[in-house]
């Protein structure tokens, strides 16, 4: 590697020695696991088969991209490198980043109306319902833990525990006691954020690590309440048959008093979804301004500069624990918000919506959105979500590697897969650069390469 | 007393397991000071190696005496679990050295979810079930029909342990590569000024940390019969559970840590209700990391400027 970088003439029999180790790595590491397939056979009893073909494709694969690496790629990273790397962020990047949030604002606005456009009236619900919508409750999750993990510095990895209370919140006191969604939806905030201050009055005083396993462990500790206490949540069969959300007063439904015949449309369920787009937009704007406005704030700023160094916001006078809360709180109160739409939403939950790898999803989006970075964050959401979506329906897969391959099974492989490959690459997420939010005489992005991360 | 006696037994060795795989958390941490979330999964991953080595023994092979079955799938998944850490070691972490805290736990996070569905994928997501390795028991008590039985495979599992925790405590306590680990996790740049290959010595900390969780995998594998792909993640929240009860750090603390972990499970699954024993296993994470963050045997965190 570092012969490669000091003489730009190209080693080639250093690239082939190279190419065959990994080469050969890889198929040590394979070996079990692809090279052979464990199949239940009419005894019901396990037997192996081999795979031989799929385990030399891969390592031919892997020894000719290492060759390639080797001979084309790394040069020219080499030269590349010789360039000194500026502290600030390129001027077209900030230009881009000044422009991209109103555009992405107008973007969401006429999304739907740009769907059915282009798909048809009732083509549209598929592209509003799995990717708009769908996306749109992970950027707002994704903004709520902003405040805790992003501007805060705390790394919470139970947020999906608010969620979950926020939902059962509102599908267990709308059927029991009927309340609307409109009553409900503050309430499960509220419920939320007092849950925040219960879980986080604890565990505020680790530092880190520690706390991200605490938080872990309180999210999973409420799953398992979830799911063992039968009489009030109903178990793995979870709560159906949740009231969904009306148009102030008036259901979705084919009914004369419902919106259609209200308004004098004919009955499709596309309104339904409609609105619940907007509501869910309205939300997830609301995330985003209340935080803006956050941070203008006292307690905004003592987040921050919590985040940057705990010891010298003590010495300062801040106090930490309070600060902490607030931040615990009010990140909770706004998974509430998505827990009791998503309720509503579905008409259907069950624990199975609440496990760790929610949370291990919404804290990627945040940290590989660029920590702190509204931005980021939403491309972040859009990229992992929407990705993970469109692979539900890439039927010209199936043309390449024949009918049996179903590419939804690799969903998860390939999201890991790009959490790892963007950690190794931008290790401080997409948007890396930070707007302070007070400043002197003139504001200045700052590469968060310089910003060192305090403990938390 | 009968009851007792025999969720002792099966306390101490579902402990052993925990213990041995919390000594692969406790390493990682005190040497990069990450927590290594892919470590379940790579238990889960050694389990399966295990059960295809083991079915490749028997079934291919014809290798009839259970001894000799036994410790070749043992060795074989010890080395390509190794293998598998080693390079996850090098691929995910080794570039995120030195960045900031939270990329090493996000690429760790993100690589348990690859290997998890990466078995899924390639192996299917049903239960796999291997024939019973190991039968047969010794009675220890008999009376009122209720017998305590310490079983072979329980005293395998003890003697495996036992063997395991002596040879890892001589490599770190009296080897050249002890030695090394041990200097680098008091202090990484003096460690390198004074001619330890720091990168060679955290990757010889994962392939040790592998080949421990790659025993527990197969020995969870026959104590059980059954894996499947998400057997990694509650295993591994225990035994993470198990390193922060003994002092995330400490190596002696892990084992200890294990089999306390161990024993309240398995006890509170027998007296009070089995719904629950995760929750037991979580609040004790919790509870522990409130009241006694350096744990039983840690050295407490001393903030420094």
């Amino acid at each position: 590697m570092e012969k490669s970088a000091q003489s730009t003439g190209v080693d080639f029999v250093h690239a082939v020695k190279e190419a065959c180790l990994a080469a050969a790595i890889t198929f040590g590491v394979l070996l079990p696991l692809i090279g052979f397939e464990t199949v239940s056979n009419i005894d019901n009893k396990l037997v192996l088969h081999t795979r031989w073909g799929l385990l030399f494709t891969i390592v031919a694969i892997v020894g000719v991209g290492r060759l390639l690496m080797a001979l084309v790629i790394a040069p020219r990273l080499a030269q590349r490198r010789i360039r000194p790397v500026a502290a600030t962020a390129p001027s077209w990047l900030l230009l881009i980043g000044r422009w991209f949030a109103p555009f992405a604002i107008g973007f969401a606005i006429v999304y739907p109306v740009l769907a059915m456009g282009l798909t048809g009236f009732s083509g549209a619900l598929k592209w509003v319902d799995n990717f708009g919508i769908q996306i749109l409750i992970y950027v707002m999750l994704g903004w709520g833990l902003n405040i805790v993990v992003g501007l805060a510095g705390l790394l919470d990895l139970g947020y999906v525990a608010f969620y979950a209370v926020g939902a059962y919140s509102y599908a267990l006191l709308a059927k029991n006691f009927g309340f609307s969604f409109w009553i409900l939806l503050p309430l499960a905030g509220i419920l939320s954020s007092f849950w925040g201050i219960l879980l986080g009055f604890p565990v505020l005083r680790l530092r880190g690590d520690y706390l991200a396993i605490v938080t872990l462990a309180f999210g999973e500790i409420i799953r398992m309440v979830l799911i063992n206490y039968v009489d009030l949540t109903n178990g793995y069969a979870g709560i159906g048959g949740i009231p969904r959300p009306s148009f102030f007063g008036l259901p979705f439904t084919a009914d004369d008093d419902g919106f259609a015949a209200v308004f004098g449309l004919p009955f499709t369920p596309v309104y339904r979804t409609l609105f619940l787009y907007y509501l869910i937009l309205a939300l997830a704007f609301l995330t985003a301004f209340v935080t803006v406005r956050l941070r203008r704030l006292p307690v905004g700023r003592a987040w921050e500069a919590l985040r940057e160094d705990e010891i010298a916001c003590r010495s300062l006078g801040i106090n930490t624990t309070n600060t902490k809360l607030t931040a615990f709180a009010i990140g909770a109160m706004f998974g509430g918000f998505a827990g009791s739409f998503f309720a509503a939403r579905q008409g259907f939950i069950s624990p199975e919506s609440f496990t760790f790898l929610e949370s291990a999803t919404v804290l990627s989006i945040v940290v590989l959105g660029g920590m702190g970075s509204q931005v980021g964050v939403a491309i972040a959401a859009i990229l992992f979500i929407g990705g993970t979506e469109i692979m539900r329906d890439l039927d010209f897969l199936k043309q390449i590697f024949g009918p049996s391959f179903d590419p939804t099974q690799y969903r998860m492989l390939l999201f890991g897969f790009g959490m790892v490959i963007i950690m190794v690459f931008r290790p401080r997420g997409l948007i890396s650069t930070r707007e302070p939010s007070i400043f002197l005489k003139e504001r200045k992005a700052i590469s968060s390469d310089l910003v060192k991360e305090g403990h938390g | 007393m009968e009851v007792f006696l025999q969720q002792l037994i099966n306390g101490i060795t579902l402990g052993s397991i925990y213990g041995l795989i919390a000594i692969g958390y406790t390493m990682v941490f005190g040497i990069i000071g990450m927590v290594n979330f892919a470590h379940g999964d790579v238990f889960m991953v050694s389990a399966f190696v295990a059960m295809i080595a083991f079915l490749f023994v028997t079934t291919w092979l014809g290798i009839a005496s259970i001894t000799v079955a036994l410790l070749i799938v043992l060795i074989v998944a010890m080395l390509f679990t190794s293998g598998v850490n080693w390079v996850i070691e090098r691929l995910a972490y080794r570039p995120l050295r030195g960045s900031f805290r939270l990329a090493p736990l996000i690429s760790a996070i993100g690589m348990s979810i690859f290997l998890s569905n990466f078995v899924q994928v390639t192996q299917g997501p049903r239960n796999k079930a291997i024939p019973p390795m190991v039968r047969g028991e010794f009675i220890l008590l008999d009376s009122n029909n209720y017998a305590v039985a310490l079983s072979y495979k329980q005293l395998i599992i003890w003697g495996i342990t036992a063997v395991l925790l002596a040879a890892f405590w001589y490599l770190v306590a009296k080897t050249r590569l002890g030695r090394a680990q041990r200097a680098c996790e008091q202090d990484q740049k003096m460690a390198a000024l004074v001619g330890v290959n720091v990168d060679r010595t955290i990757s010889m900390t994962f392939v040790i940390a592998a080949a421990l969780a790659a025993v527990a995998g197969t020995m969870y594998l026959m104590y059980y019969g059954v894996v499947s792909f998400s057997d990694g993640f509650v295993p591994g929240v225990k035994a993470f559970t198990a390193a922060v009860l003994g002092g995330i750090g400490s190596l002696p603390g892990a084992v200890v840590g294990g089999l306390l972990i161990g024993l309240i499970e398995t006890f509170w699954s027998a007296y009070f209700t089995i719904d629950y024993k995760d929750v037991a296993a979580f609040s004790v994470l919790a509870i522990t990391l409130i009241f006694l963050p350096q744990g039983l045997f840690g050295r407490p965190d001393v903030e420094k400027v």
